[in-house]
């Protein structure tokens, strides 16, 4: 290495290089620097424990925040999504990658990237004025009466049924992620090698057989990845989130009424927030969605370099 | 020495799309003889294999192979509409080149994992299979005490005898072996060749070899295909000492190959 | 056959039909929401996507002819200011990456990359309202492009990277067996057989920011009007989609359908290109 660095031009460039290229590395301790500092505030004032797990966010009376009404429909929304996502995920991948037609597969993997390339908001237009009112009309309203009849215990989990709540933000959110789960777990199949479709196939083993026997077991890291990085992206969903999930600072206990995520609270109120403490809870918001991020889009990434060796030894 | 045919191929000829992977000039006939073991020689892309792999139906696989012709197992031809080919590649069973061992699962599991497929759940049985079948494979002895342990753990040499385990605990009629020690070093093909010997008086082998040598030690009949032809057959002694055909001659004495 | 009793082949072809027709299911359903939202697209905003949208600027609810132009304009503007902020960093992350694979660095760069492309965007605004916005005192357009250009950089390094590990190794080899140094090799001979990759990727990381609303809520802010200076609030198309969206005005409703139109056909159209360009290489 020494030999290709001696000429001063190519060091110059190396380190101009370098330089630059660090902005990627400058960029994520920046913002977790500037989070800490921007939410410190809030953090203070409340504990780190406090601000996570409390559970009055009131930037008008008290002037208290605690985030947890955020965290919990965070986790609940982006966990619920990613559920309803798997299964269609996976379906589409194994089709795409090993029984539809080539042609059939190139079309199913453009649409794939369609999907994933939807601005949020756009999905979130559909949410507002087709899929919430549908819901609210055919499926809420319905269950609501029925409930009320005949099982009242179910009501209070129930809600009201407005159709802006939380149903429906976990049931948009499938749609968005799915082309996450579908492209990594289609690659994982695409490289299982041969020799192991047809040793399964020599042992006389049926279509799904050799599916269920030789390839998705291989295929599992790509797959596990892909449902990481799925519910990355449901995580840190936010436009259209914001447009169907009714936007309530209370605890998430009911299917059809409001709730809020990380996201969506910050995109409600931080235009509107004047005093500096509602302003820095907000972005103490910013700084704990960073680190819940990061920690899923590493383990993401983590599983995805440890498929990789395992399909390279069965090579 | 009236033989008993156990496979035979009958004007057999595989396309892909135009071209003739084997079988050209009429197709091939060529008799498998019961409990014996059949190798295929001759140099690469000469059909070998893809004779080989008409056999148990594996080019169902391939949306752009043709297989004319037929393959008669115990006189029923496989090709015949209505048969099922999973059928057939239960009663033929196949080893590839290169060691193909489910890495994700146990050495216990790899080898019961034919018998499974078909719903076989009693402990016992598939434990006398599994042991049965890794006998069958020379195996045994040596991973007896860790059946348990990965099967992603054993040498290249051993995951092949595994894999050759596995192919036997469904208690095949034929067993194809395609150029099966091409990736073992010499101790292992060693091991492999000396256990075809015994191998042979449970099931009908065929084996596809680049390795004259290895032809000429194992095998009792001996086929040489060259450029989608089969030129010659006869018992191996036979076509290593007297060949017929001025070609065979040529490639047994090292002037192409 | 008592063969095929034994083989439990009619119980293993039962599942088999089964399990084709649930991934066939799950593959319609994967897909249903998608043509759901373009066919809505279609029958709710086609009507208002006439000449004066894309000339006109926003009017006030209730009156007639008014259009998106300044949204349009000023998407142009953020995101390609954006795009110009990202560039050296994402492309000399991506030269990194693959022209010097053993550099130390490189794990963590890729590692740090890959993750940042999942973070949710708007903490990529919250990064841009830190570092822009409060110091400058208010919002603007060049608030948003840094929010935007922070956006882009992981996704301009990961496109780079890709495209250029695809050149061919003799290209390099050959450079420099004609006596040519490294940075020669890679400017004049790498990244220009690169070419159709990396416009494809410039373009992909253009067309992502430029669906992106959340950073920019509160950074370049939105603008009811026509505004060509960056230091001022700018609209984009999300951002008024988004504003139209929660309106209580009908025909502002439809002007947010029309907007998604657009927006759609941005993306399919650079999806497209991705595809084609891919193909050739």
């Amino acid at each position: 290495m020494k030999r290709l660095y001696s000429h001063f031009g190519d060091r110059v460039f190396a380190a101009f290089l370098l330089l630059l290229g660090l902005g990627v590395v400058v960029l994520a301790l920046l913002m977790a620097y500037e989070l800490y500092r921007g939410g410190s505030l809030a953090l203070n004032r409340f504990g780190l424990l406090g601000f996570a797990l409390g559970r009055e966010w009131d930037p008008v009376i008290q002037k208290t925040f605690g985030a947890w009404p955020y965290i919990l429909g965070t986790v609940i929304v982006s966990l619920s999504s990613l559920f309803l996502s798997f299964f269609p995920a996976l379906a589409t991948a194994i089709f795409a990658a090993e029984y539809a037609p080539r042609w059939l597969a190139q079309g199913l993997n453009f649409l794939l990237d369609l999907m994933a390339a939807v601005p949020s908001v756009v999905y979130g237009l559909w949410g507002i004025f087709i899929l919430a009112p549908w819901l609210r009309d055919h499926v809420q309203l319905p269950l609501y009466m029925w409930a009320a009849e005949h099982a009242s215990w179910l009501v209070p989990f129930l809600g009201v049924p407005t159709g802006y709540g939380l149903m429906t933000a976990i049931l948009i959110l499938p749609s968005m992620i799915v082309p996450f789960t579908a492209a990594l777990a289609r690659d994982a199949i695409a490289l299982v090698p041969r020799e192991q479709r047809e040793a399964a196939y020599a042992l006389g083993a049926t279509r799904w057989e050799v599916m269920r026997l030789a390839i998705l077991p291989l295929a599992r890291g790509g797959i596990v990845a892909g449902a990481f990085l799925a519910l990355a992206r449901a995580i840190g969903e936010t436009m259209a989130v914001t447009m169907v999930i009714g936007n309530s600072h209370k605890l998430p206990y009911t299917l059809f009424g409001g709730a809020a995520t990380m996201p969506s609270v910050i995109a409600n109120e931080f235009t509107e927030a004047v005093e500096d403490l509602h302003l820095s809870a907000l972005i103490a918001v910013g700084f704990l969605l960073f680190w819940v991020s990061m920690a899923v889009n590493f383990t993401a990434a983590w599983v995805l370099r440890r498929q990789e060796r395992l399909v390279k030894g069965a090579v | 020495m009236s033989q008993d045919v156990h496979m035979e191929s009958k004007n057999l000829v595989v396309r892909y799309g135009d071209r003739i992977g084997v079988g050209v000039k009429g197709g091939v006939n060529l008799p498998l003889y019961r409990h014996r073991v059949t190798a295929l020689i001759g140099p690469s892309g000469c059909g070998k294999t893809t004779f080989l792999r008409a056999l148990n139906r594996m080019h169902d696989l391939t949306p752009t192979a043709k297989v004319e012709g037929e393959v008669l197992l115990d006189g029923e031809n496989i090709y015949a509409p209505g048969v099922d080919p999973v059928l057939v590649r239960r009663r033929v069973g196949m080893v590839f080149q290169k060691p193909t061992a489910f890495p994700t699962m146990s050495i216990y599991d790899n080898v019961a994992a034919g018998l499974k497929l078909v719903g076989i759940r009693d402990r016992k049985r598939l434990d006398e299979a599994v042991e049965r079948a890794l006998r069958g494979a020379a195996l045994w002895d040596e991973v007896k005490d860790r059946l348990r342990a990965p099967a992603s753990g054993l040498s290249g040499g051993q995951q092949q005898r595994l894999t050759i385990a596995r192919a036997l605990a469904v208690e095949p009629e034929v067993l194809l072996m395609d150029e099966p020690t091409a990736s073992l070093d010499p101790i292992s093909t060693q091991a492999i060749e000396d256990l075809l010997l015994t191998l042979k008086e449970q099931v009908t082998i065929v084996i596809v070899t680049h390795n004259m040598q290895q032809a000429a030690r194992v095998s009792d009949y001996t086929a040489f295909f060259l450029n989608g032809e089969m030129v010659e057959f006869g018992p191996t002694e036979t076509l290593f000492t007297k060949p017929q055909d001025p070609r065979t001659e040529a490639y047994i004495t090292g002037r192409f190959g | 056959m008592s063969l095929e009793k034994e083989l439990a082949l009619r119980r293993r072809y039962r599942v088999e039909r089964l399990m084709m027709a649930l991934i066939a299911l799950g593959t319609l359903l994967a897909f249903l929401i998608l043509f759901l939202v373009l066919a809505y697209a279609f029958l709710k905003g086609a009507g208002a996507l006439n000449l004066d949208f894309f000339l006109k600027d926003m009017r006030p609810p209730g009156e007639t002819g008014g259009g998106l132009r300044q949204a349009i304009v000023g998407t142009l503007i953020v995101d390609g200011l954006g795009l110009l902020i990202a560039l050296p960093f994402g492309l000399a992350a991506g030269i990194l990456l693959a022209e010097y694979p053993d550099h130390p660095i490189n794990p963590y760069l890729r590692l740090l990359s890959d993750t940042l492309n999942g973070m949710p965007a708007i903490l990529f605004g919250l990064l841009a309202f830190i570092l822009v916005v409060k110091p400058m005192g208010g919002f603007s357009g060049l608030s948003g492009a840094f929010a935007l250009g922070f956006l882009m950089i992981p996704i301009l390094a990961r496109s780079t990277e890709g495209v250029l590990s695809l050149v061919p190794r003799e290209i390099r080899e050959a450079g420099l067996a004609l006596g040519l140094p490294r940075w020669r090799v890679i400017l004049s001979l790498v990244l220009p057989t690169a070419r159709a990759g990396l416009i494809t990727g410039v373009l992909l990381a253009f067309a992502r920011a430029a669906g992106e609303a959340a950073p920019l809520l509160f950074t370049a802010f939105g603008s009811p009007l026509l505004e060509l200076n960056p230091l001022k609030p700018i609209d984009t198309l999300p951002l008024r989609l988004f504003a139209y969206a929660i309106s209580p005005y009908d025909d502002w409703h439809q002007q947010a359908w029309a907007a998604g139109l657009v927006l759609f056909a941005l993306i399919t159209l650079t999806s497209l290109l991705a595809r084609l360009a891919s193909r050739r290489f």
